[in-house]
C-alpha cells in the first residue's frame, strides 16, 4: 500500500473491506482540509488515524458518516455509498466522538431506545439490556446522562455507537479526558467487539500508546494529507525513530521531510 | 420513510416533556392566560356597546384559533430547538434518519403538544366565558385544520432561519407570528387594511379563516370558495417550507456548517 497522499490501494480484498475512501477532498475557499485521501478499513481491523489538530481527521470522519459533504471522492461503507445511498450506509455504521456527546437532559436508557428506534435495532429492549450490562452501565439506567462522569458518559457513547451492530464504528478520540483505568477499559471492550470479526473500526487518537497498542494499522494525516501508512509497532524502527510519538512528532513539524523518508 | 424512526423523534420530545415542568407548563400556562385576559376584555366590551355584537364569539374565538396556529409553530420549533441546545445535530444525522422523517417527527411533536393547549383554551373560554363552538358551525373544522397547516409552515420555515443561521438567530424567529397578525385580519376585517396590505393578506391563509369565521358570526354563509382557496394556499406553504428546510439542511452539509453548527458560520 503507498504511503504517501494519493490513491492508496486497498490491503484487504474488496469484499472485506468495510470502509473504501477514495479520492477524497474537502476544500473550504482556498483551504484544503483534506486533499486527495484514499484508505480502507477491513472487517475486523482496527486502523489508527492520527494526526496533528487540524490535520483533518474529524473531516474524514464527518464525510465518511454523511454531515460532511467532499469537495471530491468517494466514500463507500460495506459496499454502499454515502453519497448515493445515505441511509443504507449509515445503517451500517455508528461513532462515538468526544465533542458529541448524546443529550444530557434524556436518561441513558431513553438515549439508546432513541438511537436504537433511529437505527431500526430489532428486539431493542434486550440489545439496550445486553449493552447496559456489557458496559457496566445498569445502575445508571434511569440516570440523567448529563450527570454522569466522563467515563460513564463515555461508555454511554460506546453503548450507543455499537447498538446496531455496525459493520463500521468510528470512534474519534473516545478516550480522551479519561483516566487510564478507564481508557484501558474502553480499549478492552472495543478490541473486544472488533475480535468479534463482523466489524472494523477507524480509531482517531492523539495518544500513541493506546495507536501502538489497539491499531492493527495506522494512518499518519498532515495537512489533509496521509502521508505514512503501517503497523503502528514497526512503523517508527522504519522511519529511524524509537516510539511512535518521536514520529509522529516528527511528522507533524517535517511532514514532508518525513514523508518522503 | 421509517414509521419507526419518526416515532423516535416524537418519543424524544414526549421524554423531555414527562421529566420536566419547565416543558409542561408552557402547553397550557400562557394560552389559558391569554383566555382569560381576552376573556374579560370581551365581556366588558359586550357590557358597553349595542347588543348582538358578540365580541366573545367573534373576538375571544379570533385569539382561540391564532394562539393555536402560534402553538402549533411552537410545536415544531420547540422540538427543533432541543436538537439545539443540546447540540445533538452530529448523532441525530449521522443516523440513516431522512429529512422527511425527521420533520415528521416534529409535526408530530407539534400535534401533541398543540393540541394539549388547544383543548385548554376550548375548556377555559367555553366553561368560563359562555364560548359555544356550535355559532361557528361546520365552518371550525377546515378553520382549524387551515391555521394547523400554517402553523406547520411557519415552525418548519423558522427551524430552517435557525438551522442556516445558528442558535442565535432564535430571536429572530418568535416575533414572527406577530408580525404577520396584522396582515391576517385576526381582530378586524381586511377591507380595514390599506390596499397594499390587503394584497399581502389575499396571500395568507389564516386571512381567508378569519374573514369567514367574522362572517359567520355576522350572520352570514361563509364562502366555501376562500375557505378552499386558503386551504390550497397553507398545503403549498407546508410543501414550500418542507423544500426550504431540505435545502438549507443540504447547504449546511455541504459547508460544514452542521458538523460546526455551534460557530454559527463557516466563514
Amino acid at each position: 500500500m503507498s504511503a504517501t497522499a494519493g490513491i492508496v490501494e486497498p490491503a484487504a480484498a474488496p469484499a472485506e473491506r468495510v470502509l473504501a475512501v477514495a479520492g477524497l477532498s474537502k476544500v473550504y475557499g482556498d483551504v484544503k482540509a483534506v486533499d486527495a485521501v484514499s484508505f480502507d478499513v477491513g472487517r475486523s481491523e482496527i486502523v489508527g488515524l492520527v494526526g496533528p489538530n487540524g490535520a483533518g481527521k474529524s473531516t474524514i470522519i464527518n464525510t465518511v458518516l454523511g454531515v460532511l459533504e467532499p469537495s471530491a471522492g468517494s466514500v463507500h461503507i460495506d459496499g454502499v455509498s454515502v453519497a448515493a445511498e445515505r441511509a443504507k450506509a449509515l445503517q451500517r455504521t455508528n461513532f462515538a466522538a468526544v465533542y458529541a456527546p448524546l443529550p444530557g437532559n434524556l436518561t441513558v436508557y431513553e438515549n439508546l431506545r432513541i438511537f436504537g428506534l433511529l437505527y431500526r435495532v430489532r428486539d431493542l429492549r434486550a440489545r439496550i439490556d445486553a449493552l447496559l450490562g456489557q458496559f457496566e452501565l445498569g445502575r445508571f439506567r434511569n440516570v440523567k446522562c448529563g450527570v454522569l462522569s466522563s467515563g460513564e458518559q463515555t461508555r454511554v457513547c460506546i453503548a450507543k455507537a455499537l447498538i446496531n451492530r455496525p459493520r463500521l464504528l468510528l470512534l474519534d478520540e473516545p478516550t480522551a479526558s479519561l483516566d487510564p483505568a478507564t481508557a484501558r477499559d474502553i480499549r478492552a471492550r472495543i478490541r473486544d467487539f472488533a475480535a468479534q470479526g463482523e466489524a472494523g473500526i477507524l480509531w482517531t487518537s492523539h495518544n500513541m500508546y493506546e495507536v501502538q497498542e489497539v491499531c492493527d494499522r495506522v494512518l499518519f494525516l498532515s495537512k489533509g494529507r496521509i502521508l505514512l501508512e503501517g503497523d503502528p509497532k514497526t512503523l517508527p524502527q522504519q522511519h529511524a525513530k524509537a516510539t511512535l510519538e518521536e514520529l509522529f512528532v516528527a511528522v507533524a513539524r517535517e511532514p514532508l521531510t518525513v514523508g518522503a523518508g | 420513510m421509517s414509521l419507526v424512526r419518526t416515532f423516535a423523534i416524537l418519543l424524544r420530545q414526549a421524554y423531555l416533556i414527562r421529566g420536566s415542568w419547565s416543558r409542561v407548563f408552557p402547553l397550557f400556562a400562557w394560552v389559558a392566560v391569554d383566555m382569560v385576559l381576552w376573556g374579560f376584555l370581551t365581556r366588558y366590551l359586550d357590557s358597553i356597546t349595542a347588543p348582538g355584537l358578540h365580541f366573545a364569539v367573534s373576538l375571544l374565538g379570533a385569539v382561540l384559533l391564532w394562539d393555536f396556529l402560534v402553538r402549533v409553530m411552537q410545536g415544531v420549533t420547540m422540538a427543533f430547538f432541543e436538537d439545539v441546545w443540546s447540540r445533538n445535530f452530529l448523532n441525530v444525522f449521522s443516523t440513516p434518519l431522512t429529512i422527511a422523517e425527521y420533520l415528521g417527527g416534529l409535526v408530530l411533536s407539534s400535534i401533541a403538544t398543540s393540541a394539549v393547549g388547544l383543548v385548554v383554551m376550548f375548556a377555559v373560554a367555553a366553561t368560563v366565558f359562555g364560548l359555544s363552538f356550535s355559532v361557528y358551525g361546520l365552518t371550525i373544522v377546515p378553520s382549524l385544520l387551515i391555521l394547523f397547516a400554517c402553523g406547520i409552515a411557519l415552525g418548519i420555515v423558522s427551524s430552517a432561519i435557525v438551522l442556516r443561521n445558528g442558535p442565535s438567530a432564535e430571536w429572530f424567529i418568535w416575533p414572527l407570528p406577530a408580525m404577520i397578525s396584522p396582515f391576517a385580519g385576526v381582530f378586524y376585517p381586511i377591507a380595514t387594511l390599506p390596499a397594499w396590505m390587503q394584497y399581502v393578506a389575499k396571500l395568507l391563509p389564516p386571512a381567508y379563516v378569519f374573514e369567514g369565521m367574522r362572517a359567520v358570526v355576522t350572520g352570514r354563509a361563509s364562502a366555501v370558495g376562500a375557505l378552499s382557496w386558503g386551504g390550497g394556499l397553507a398545503v403549498v406553504y407546508v410543501l414550500l417550507a418542507c423544500w426550504f428546510f431540505a435545502r438549507t439542511y443540504r447547504r449546511a452539509v455541504r459547508t460544514g456548517l452542521l458538523a460546526r453548527y455551534s460557530a454559527e458560520s463557516v466563514s
